[in-house]
């Protein structure tokens, strides 16, 4: 599905640049292919044109510069209700002087589709999101979840081949929210639409995508499967948004190959992955997941790293243990271990040896 | 599915819906607090401090408010029914004229009680306003009042002369205080003068009030009526006791009536005063006597017209509906209700030339605030503060100069003449006449209510997201298409705030029809006004002012029911 070169791509951002005041760019030479079918979500902090990459895609912000292409054609000049994209927002945007009934024959009614064909997609719509009861009702009268499938429903009533969802779970608490992650990508691949995300949580990033964008002062910083992105960050900014992240400070001793020899600023040397630094000499941030760390070395396989380390905080978690130690100078280095008769449970003020393998431990810009 | 199977209806546990349900379910008796007391009850107690206190909080506001706000509205409003003038100044009249036939004059019993109404109206000087008001229904009858006010004085001097010309006695004040006033009132009046010729001009005190002497109104009733009529007058206006004036001619007169009806008065005087009225009782047989009516004929010839006693009849009830008749244009005949000549119907031309007008200047400001409330709703907050200042300039300037500067613009003479004459597009001769009529008003009052229009429709507009829109455009609707169906509805809160303000205040606007609205575009403000000010009926300018609340509220009252009151907004 995802759209490997620009032939096959359904939706494609072509050298695309936004300013709104003329000084600065919100959007910097935003090159991205998405492939018909796949569900891409654009990830970054608030400020960083996620959301304006959106609107542009929707018509309602026009590029400064460059080319969008919907399915073969530019889409540059074509007012957003000719665009036939579908689109859920934030506040859910249900028209609240209609009743949900109305606020979904409103796309059919525009599109002139006759009234039993209307009733029919409308109840196929609601059934879809599991709200057939509601049509009568006023959006003021349903909870916040219950207006987001409507939302949905209706950005999916007319049938749209791609979908736009603008932080649609934003205002939900987490475990509603976790429920409609899984609807919307179940949604999503049982109808075959294209889906275009933009969230601020990484954690639904992760969850509903086929790739992810990771969007930061107004460029892609990787855009990557969510496995990948987690896995193999290419930059800092990326190891340190996505998930929880160890950094350890150094400078680039050796290069050899795949394999980097960094020392600490204790003086101490670790090997590491280079990902983006190339020359000794060169100061990085080593990148380590707390997962990958292991208390208990003798669950660490060959050519593992050893580190000595001080226990300072100890917190149990239930399914797993969350230890803060003090690591080569640094007091802020996590350890996440699984809650296993193995484990140990530490205790503040003790010192232990702490190990990891050279593969899981990155070594990226500063 | 945590949240499909928790709608509005489906909750169950406790929620204070849920509660107040099962509190009202409850049939078990009332709920008892504690102490067994029942919870209402304690509940009332607790709230009860705080409802005194919230009450003392308001008092001020609601006593300004009551006192000068509440009251004199309904004290106007209670002017446009109240009619007690007729029988205040004409109590007798009205008395006698209960069993008059209503088509010949009325005979002289009604002419004898005019008279003393009439002699004490002119002495209390009332007389020339209940001609005025009298007026109001049949023109004329205010020179009717005023010229008898003139010349009723001489009514009964005939039957004086004929008195004095017995005794001279009889022309003394103290003969007839002697003869009416009782013992405890001559003894306090005596020293009263005393203290009157002491004190010399700057004496002030009140003479006593005057007492009559017991038994004489038996045997003299009308004249002792007169009498204590005659001292109460003397004592209010002239601050004097009737031991040192004259009475009124018509005193002379009901002393003659008296003496006729009852001869043997004597009976219940001693001394002198006996002697004089024994002398008097034997002397009126002879009396030569006069016709009230022809005297009145005589003083002015409307008093032999049915017309003004029908109007004094008709408007002889304290209460009355002519006011209201008046401002419906009809009016209140001996033959009944009628409606008013076709020249004098103003008012409901007046009522409806408000109302039509009042609708155009509503609409108008619809049209020209709408947009603009719209732009100012889109900006960014600083360009928006800034036109919204704009917006409010008017306010900050006199109503007066923005009304003198569209008579600036718009007279035949003015700026907008010239230009179009400069153009071409009029001849110098043939100038548009835009001001000092209906377009002068509509122009000049859209002007000064716009802002009214605009703030609430604002203020609505900034609390709809800019995302429905964005939304109605994604779903496929065009620009037209999603102002028309989502954008627009969702402002007509606003519309229906902005139209309330601009109408309701329009149909009471006065200043500016008045300076600009020539004859043709004034309202019935104007005419209000005009009754209050110049022709000082405030009964009929309390009418109209009723009828105009009345029309506003069941106006008001329609819009609730057709737009619905919970649609408006002012923010």
């Amino acid at each position: 599905m995802p759209a490997t070169d620009t032939a096959d791509a359904f939706v494609e951002f072509d050298r695309v640049q936004k300013s709104y005041d003329g000084e600065t760019l919100v959007v910097k030479d935003l090159n991205l292919s998405i492939g018909k079918g796949e569900f891409l979500t654009m990830l970054g902090p608030s400020g960083s044109g996620k959301t304006t990459c959106l609107m542009m895609l929707a018509g309602f912000e026009t590029a400064t510069h460059g080319e969008i292409r919907l399915d073969g054609g530019e889409i540059n000049n074509i007012p957003p209700h000719k665009r036939g994209i579908g689109m859920v927002f934030q506040n859910y945007a249900l028209f609240p002087h209609m009743t949900v009934q109305e606020n979904l024959a409103f796309p059919l009614e525009v599109r002139k589709i006759g009234k039993s064909e209307r009733e029919e997609k409308i109840k196929r719509a609601l059934d879809m999101v599991q709200m057939g009861d509601f049509g009568g009702r006023r959006p003021t009268q349903l909870s916040g979840g219950q207006q987001q499938r409507i939302a949905l429903a209706r950005a999916l009533v007319f049938e749209p081949e791609l979908v736009l969802m603008d932080e649609p779970l934003g205002a939900l608490d987490k475990q509603l929210r976790e429920t409609l992650q899984f609807e919307i990508s179940r949604l999503a691949h049982d109808l075959g639409i294209t889906v275009v995300y933009v969230t601020h949580d990484q954690t639904e990033a992760l969850t509903m995508s086929d790739r992810v964008a990771v969007f930061d002062d107004g460029r892609i910083q990787q855009l990557a499967s969510p496995d990948v992105l987690y896995e193999q960050p290419e930059n800092s900014f990326v190891a340190q948004f996505i998930g929880e992240n160890n950094t350890l400070q150094g400078t680039v001793e050796e290069m050899s190959g795949s394999r980097c020899t960094v020392k600490l600023a204790n003086g101490e040397t670790i090997d590491a992955v280079p990902v983006n630094v190339d020359r000794p000499g060169q100061k990085t941030v080593v990148s380590i997941r707390p997962e990958r760390v292991e208390t208990n070395l003798a669950r660490l396989g060959e050519g593992a790293h050893t580190l000595k380390a001080e226990v300072l905080e100890f917190i149990y978690m239930g399914d797993i243990y969350r230890t803060r130690l003090r690591v080569a100078g640094r007091d802020d280095f996590i350890v996440k271990t699984r809650n296993a008769p193995d484990q140990p449970r530490l205790k503040p003020g003790e010192t232990i040896e702490i190990g990891w393998l050279p593969d899981d431990c990155r070594a990226l810009d500063v | 599915m945590t949240d499909s199977t928790t709608g509005p209806d489906q909750v169950t546990g406790a929620t204070p819906d849920n509660a107040i349900r099962n509190a009202d379910r409850a049939e078990d008796g009332p709920v008892l607090a504690a102490d067994g007391k029942p919870l209402k009850a304690s509940l009332h107690r607790a709230l009860r401090r705080e409802k005194l206190r919230a009450l003392g909080l308001i008092a001020p506001l609601l006593i300004f408010v009551l006192v000068t706000f509440i009251a004199p509205i309904a004290d106007m409003l209670f002017r446009s029914v109240e009619n007690q003038i007729v029988t205040e100044t004409l109590p007798r009249t009205v008395a006698a004229l209960d069993d008059w036939d209503g088509q010949e004059v009325p005979d002289e019993r009604v002419f004898d009680a005019l008279a003393r109404d009439m002699i004490v109206a002119v002495e209390e000087k009332t007389h020339t306003r209940l001609g005025s008001r009298l007026n109001y229904e049949t023109t004329g009858i205010s020179s009717l009042f005023r010229q008898t006010g003139r010349d009723v004085d001489d009514v009964g001097e005939l039957y004086a002369d004929q008195f004095i010309e017995l005794d001279e006695a009889w022309e003394e004040p103290m003969t007839w205080a002697t003869l009416m006033g009782s013992e405890d009132y001559l003894s306090e009046a005596r020293e009263w003068q005393a203290r009157a010729d002491e004190g010399g001009m700057f004496f002030d005190e009140m003479p006593p009030s005057f007492e009559l002497r017991d038994g004489v109104s038996d045997v003299l009733p009308q004249t002792s009526e007169m009498f204590q009529q005659f001292a109460r007058v003397m004592r209010e206006q002239n601050g004097e006791a009737p031991t040192g004036e004259e009475p009124w001619n018509i005193t002379y007169l009901t002393l003659y009536e008296d003496l006729s009806t009852y001869t043997d008065a004597a009976d219940r005087f001693s001394g002198q005063s006996a002697e004089l009225i024994e002398q008097a009782a034997q002397a009126v047989d002879g009396f030569e006597t006069t016709d009230m009516r022809q005297t009145f004929l005589d003083i002015d010839e409307d008093w032999g017209s049915a017309e003004t006693w029908g109007t004094i009849e008709a408007f002889s009830s304290p209460y009355t509906s002519g006011y209201f008749l008046a401002a419906a244009d009809l009016q209140l005949t001996p033959d009944g209700v009628e409606r008013q000549p076709e020249d004098q119907r103003i008012y409901g031309l007046l009522f409806k030339r408000t109302l039509f007008m009042s609708m155009v200047i509503m609409f108008s400001c619809i049209a020209l605030g709408y947009p603009i409330a719209y732009l100012l709703s889109n900006l960014p907050m600083r360009t928006s503060n800034l036109l919204l200042i704009l917006v409010l300039l008017p306010f900050w300037t006199s109503l007066l100069v923005r009304t003198s500067a569209w008579k600036v613009l718009l007279q035949q003479q003015g700026v907008i003449n010239d230009v179009l004459v400069w153009i071409g597009i009029v001849g110098d001769d043939a100038r548009l006449q835009m001001i000092n009529n209906q377009f002068g008003t509509i122009v000049a009052m859209t002007h000064i209510l716009l802002p009214f229009m605009i703030l609430p429709l604002y203020s609505v507009m900034k609390t709809i997201p800019p995302s429905y829109m964005r939304a109605a455009k994604s779903l496929g609707a065009t620009n037209f298409t999603a102002f028309r169906r989502v954008y627009f509805p969702q402002s007509i809160p606003g519309i229906g705030a902005g139209c309330i303000l601009v109408f309701i205040l329009s149909i009471g606007y006065y200043i500016t029809p008045e300076l600009v609205g020539g004859t043709t575009g004034t309202f019935i403000s104007n005419r209000i006004a005009y009754h209050i000010s110049t022709s000082l009926n405030w009964g009929l300018a309390a009418a109209l002012g009723s009828i105009l609340l009345v029309v506003v509220v069941v106006l008001y009252w329609l819009y609730d029911r057709i737009v619905g009151i919970d649609n408006v907004s002012l923010g």
